[in-house]
């Protein structure tokens, strides 16, 4: 009987079994977590997918809700105290014309407030598409006001209609307008680099071209060519969905260039060959020994590729070649602001480009992070 | 040029013919083939049943890419391997697809030289260990986890460990693991590719008896690769040595070592670090560097560095000869030649 | 033929050690605990002599070497000790004391005390050629021009065997063989005349035909300019070869030093015995069982109480061995042994 000296795993005593049965999945999030800011960032880029989904819950006003004497009025100033009592209020503010410049003046009046509530009622909608509510986070005290008369946290535009609102709701289109191409490009990017890797030779040398062709096209060209072809009697949602596969069909380059590097490597690795002289099939080498070691990249790319989408949408309906009114996106509300007046006079048109900073920061802080703690090999 | 003895008694298990594997060489824009690193260039030899044999050489020499090709982990050239099957019927493995070779991958393993590599990251050490077992659909889960089970306790190794995933063990573990693997199917041929060389030197001990103790047990045959001569010294019946992708002569240790017959035998005997501070070698350095198997000169390999070399060994390459019973060499002048062997001490055993 | 005769310490120029390591510590602090690479190293290293270090993986030995030279990586830093370097008609100085950056430092490195490693082709820049690389070392150290250097590392290229000197100095490092390199690191590491050669495992990485050839001209360096030569390996046949003197490593410590033959013949240290007996020779019978060490060398962050070894130790003494770490105890006038079975009481 061959039975040897019995070793001892290698790790200390703490570590012996939280590590030595840890998952790839546990070590990777392991990883993740020592990273502090890729944590810190993923928290950000969760807090604004909760916007997306709770848009209506979180706005004051109707985003589509216009009223001419609103136009322009600046950012309102909230009172936390009421004297000693904690209220929540906000400044009242007169707006008139000028009768000289014909412009309309607005001024503050902070002695006159209007009491605002948390949970208040507003604007009727339906919360996740199928419970009707009426509850918003900020609304009127008083049921007999409208939220789209008093309340402009961060100004109006130009027709009067609610920065705020229209900066939650362009949360909405902007950020998921990204999962859509992210999603179409993983499928283009795995399947073109699994090719290429996999079988090598003259495929491989054609999709590679392929590859360098597409990433060398000058891309704002290209989409102003694009967006004169589509027929301007489209409906938004479709406009919106052209939009997210022209974009996808020049986000799949990374990620194939990855997968395909990651093929070639694989097939060399000791084990796959072990599975291969074990008697495993094709089938089963690829997808239970090589796939598996894709994932933690796909992730990693994919939180890559999302700030791309988001701020390729951007600019291209900055131009006015994506999407167009009344679809609302934070492209298109900058689109508003695409003049030397608002950065004189009403600078609140320009808030919209915070969100898009912070959340394509965001997104390529988790990304670095992600793809560091993907190779638990790699120290 | 085959290696077959004529007083070999009992067909052998594996029988390797004139085997040859070429890598192309693609140069310029259209890849086109410009020539062939030629990584075995024609080798036979034969391995009995229950027998270890040793497969020595430097790097470059081809003795991995004969491993792999007896394997079938990759295609040859041109050649042939005859495997004599269980109910005693030989066929040449050369010739059989994937399909055909699947049945017969059960009779014939690997052990591979990185432990860090040869065991998927991503699989428990029970998954790894029964994935023969899986693909060749023996027994039923319950009787696989007995099998992983009695195949732990064959290699040392604990119970608890099963759950585990590969990151958590040492280098020897981990060649333990790999050695329980290949033993999942009872396989009756094992290629072992230098499967101690990653590791220390109390832990090579460690495993080399296991392997010994194996064998025994388990009526194995071993194919031994390793470039270190004291290892293949020590556990290996016959020996093969080889240089740029030929073999050039084959016998047991004892004869290899004390009288070798080829002269690059007798210098990797002389280069060895012996570890006896009062045997400062008397050697004979060689001169130059292995040849390049992209580009090897003409007539024998060796002839560049072959302090005697005469004109015949320029132009034309030694055959195989048999010049004692399962003794061969590849060499024109091995009759005459009477080369330094290691000096064993008389103190030895 | 190369030397084989062994040199005796009765040489006039090597009775003061040119380098002498005292209560070396060296640790690693990393997020998971701090690593005791090195706990108390000891040695000394004698002007044309070898001194070879010994000892497998985790033992510390090529963090020694880094130590002395302080290019320890980082999470690591040399935590005490005195590396006391006496070069002949100099006055003695703790390498230890000098900042790693500072410029006293820094013509030690690679001008008194050289180094070369296992693997050549990450030793030198890929981008450079390898001319620009040695000239450059030779004028950080001497004050030659540009002709004179190039001259002298023309002489170092043929001294250490190369080909072609002249061309391969306009070449690139991977247009070198793997031989070829590590002669070439060799060039490089001699160019500048140090009194010391580190050498981290040169030819593990090397064919055993290419390896005598490298060996050799090691020793043949050595002869001619009485340097003193540290060799770490883990391959106990290198040793013999090479080794004037051995000092043998454990997780750390340095656990018996002595001349190269005593250690094979007569060693004193359980681990040294159990090493030797368990590395194949040509010499045993084929087929043998090889008498292995029990266990397996401990993860450095499970540290044994006491000695080091004493949980695959054959001669354990309970309640000694497992409560004290036995210390340096001289046994001869060349010899020390680390254990309680050698401890004068």
């Amino acid at each position: 009987m061959a039975v040897e000296s019995l070793e001892q795993p290698i790790q200390g005593r703490e570590f012996e079994d939280r590590v030595s049965v840890a998952t790839q999945r546990q070590l990777i999030w392991w990883r993740f977590k020592r990273h502090k800011l890729a944590l810190v960032a993923s928290i950000v880029v969760a807090m604004f997918y909760l916007v997306v989904v709770f848009a209506d819950f979180l706005a004051t006003s109707d985003p589509s809700d216009s009223e001419a004497f609103r136009g322009l009025m600046p950012i309102q100033a909230i009172k936390f105290f009421d004297g000693v009592k904690p209220n929540l209020q906000v400044c009242k503010i007169e707006g008139e014309r000028d009768l000289q410049t014909f412009k309309r003046v607005y001024v503050r009046d902070c002695n006159d407030t209007t009491e605002i509530g948390l949970f208040a009622h507003g604007y009727k909608y339906k919360l996740f598409g199928f419970i009707p509510t009426d509850r918003h986070l900020i609304g009127m005290s008083d049921r007999s006001l409208r939220a789209e008369d008093h309340i402009y946290l961060l100004g109006t535009d130009k027709q009067g209609r609610d920065m705020y609102s229209r900066l939650i709701f362009g949360t909405r289109i902007s950020l998921t307008i990204g999962l859509f191409g992210v999603g179409l490009s993983i499928f283009l990017g795995i399947f073109l680099g699994a090719i290429s890797g996999f079988y090598g030779g003259l495929i491989d040398n054609l999709i590679q071209r392929v590859v360098e062709i597409v990433r060398s096209i000058p891309a704002i060209p290209l989409y102003m060519g694009m967006a004169a072809a589509f027929p301007p009697d489209w409906s938004i949602l479709r406009i919106y969905f052209a939009i997210t596969i022209v974009i996808s069909l020049f986000a799949w380059t990374d990620l194939a260039r990855v997968i395909r590097g990651k093929f070639l490597s694989m097939r060399d690795e000791d084990f796959v060959m072990a599975a291969l002289i074990a008697g495993a099939s094709q089938r089963r080498i690829i997808f239970r020994h090589m796939l598996p070691s894709f994932y933690s990249h796909i992730i990693a790319a994919a939180s890559l590729a999302l700030p791309f989408m988001i701020i390729t949408e951007t600019t291209l309906s900055f131009l006015g070649l994506g999407l167009r009114p009344p679809a609302i996106s934070w492209g298109v509300l900058l689109k508003d602001a695409q003049n030397v007046q608002t950065i004189a006079l009403t600078p609140w048109l320009l808030i919209p480009a915070i969100p898009v900073i912070v959340v394509i920061l965001a997104l390529n802080f988790m990304g670095d992070g992600l793809r560091d703690a993907a190779d638990p090999y790699s120290s | 040029m085959t290696a077959i003895s004529q007083n070999q008694d009992p067909k052998p298990l594996v029988e390797i013919k004139e085997l040859k594997k070429y890598f192309p060489i693609h140069k310029g824009f259209l890849r086109r083939e410009v020539g062939a690193v030629r990584a075995v260039d024609d080798v036979s030899f034969y391995i009995n049943e229950g027998e270890t044999v040793g497969l020595v050489g430097e790097s470059g020499c081809g003795k991995t890419t004969t491993a792999r090709c007896i394997v079938k982990a990759i295609d040859a050239t041109a050649g042939e391997i005859m495997y004599r099957t269980v109910d005693g019927s030989t066929v040449d493995l050369t010739q059989l697809s994937n399909a055909e070779m699947r049945p017969l991958r059960r009779d014939i393993q690997m052990i591979f030289q990185d432990p860090f590599s040869s065991l998927n990251p991503r699989m428990t050490i029970f998954e790894i260990i029964s994935e023969p077992l899986l693909v060749n659909n023996i027994g039923t889960r319950q009787e696989r986890e007995d099998r992983v089970h009695e195949l732990l306790n064959q290699v040392g190794l604990r119970q608890e460990f099963m759950q585990r995933f590969p990151h958590a063990f040492s280098g020897g573990q981990r060649q333990r693991i790999g050695i329980a693997r290949a033993l999942a199917a009872q396989p009756r041929l094992i290629i072992a590719d230098e499967p101690v060389s990653g590791l220390d030197v109390s832990v090579q001990a460690q495993v080399l008896n296991l392997m010994m103790d194996l064998q025994d047990d388990f009526s194995l045959t071993y194919l031994f690769v390793s470039h270190d001569l004291n290892v293949i010294n020590q556990i290996s019946d016959r020996v093969v040595v080889m240089y740029v992708g030929r073999v050039v002569e084959v016998g047991t240790p004892k004869e290899l070592f004390s009288s070798p017959k080829h002269p690059y035998t007798a210098a990797l005997m002389s280069a060895l670090p012996k570890p006896d501070p009062k045997q400062k070698r008397q050697r004979t350095v060689l001169e130059g560097e292995v040849a390049n198997p992209a580009a090897p000169p003409a007539g024998c390999y060796f002839h560049p560095r072959c302090p005697h070399a005469i004109e015949l060994c320029k132009t034309e390459a030694p055959g195989m000869e048999e010049i004692s019973p399962g003794r061969f060499v590849s060499c024109h002048r091995a009759s005459e030649l009477d080369l330094a062997g290691v000096s064993i001490p008389a103190s030895a055993d | 033929m190369s030397s084989g005769e062994i040199v005796t310490r009765s040489d006039e120029a090597s009775r003061n050690p040119l380098l002498q390591v005292k209560g070396l510590e060296t640790h690693f602090f990393t997020d998971e605990g701090t690593v005791l690479a090195v706990d108390g190293a000891e040695f000394e290293v004698y002007a044309g002599r070898t001194l070879g270090i010994v000892g497998e993986s985790g033992c510390g030995k090529s963090v020694t070497a880094k130590s002395i030279l302080q290019i320890v990586d980082r999470p690591g830093r040399v935590v005490d000790g005195e590396i006391i370097y006496s070069p002949r008609s100099e006055p003695e100085r703790d390498l230890l004391k000098l900042g790693a950056n500072s410029h006293e430092m820094r013509t030690v490195r690679g001008g008194e005390i050289s180094m070369i490693f296992q693997e050549p082709i990450s030793s030198f820049s890929p981008v450079h050629t390898f001319g620009n690389q040695i000239i450059e070392a030779i004028k950080l150290h001497t004050d030659l021009n540009n002709d004179a250097a190039y001259d002298l590392a023309v002489k170092w290229l043929e001294r250490v065997g190369i080909p072609n000197p002249q061309q391969r100095l306009s070449e690139y490092p991977h247009q070198f063989s793997g031989g070829q390199r590590q002669r070439a690191m060799i060039a490089m590491a001699l160019c500048t005349d140090p009194r010391i050669l580190i050498a981290d495992e040169p030819t593990t990485a090397l064919d055993v035909t290419t390896q005598a050839q490298i060996l050799d001209l090691l020793l043949q360096l050595r002869d001619e300019n009485e340097m003193a030569i540290i060799f770490i390996t883990h391959d106990l046949g290198v040793i013999a070869e090479i080794a004037d003197d051995v000092a043998v490593m454990y997780l750390g410590q340095v656990v018996e030093t002595a001349p190269v033959e005593e250690i094979f013949e007569s060693p004193k240290h359980p681990y040294t015995t159990a090493l030797l007996n368990s590395i194949p020779s040509m010499v045993a019978a084929p087929r043998d069982r090889l008498p292995s060490i029990t266990g397996a060398i401990p993860h450095p962050q499970n540290r044994p109480s006491g000695c080091p070894f004493h949980p695959r130790c054959p001669s354990f003494i309970p309640d000694v061995c497992n409560q004290r770490e036995p210390s340096n105890t001289m046994i001869d006038s060349d010899r020390k042994v680390r254990c309680f079975l050698h401890e004068a009481i």
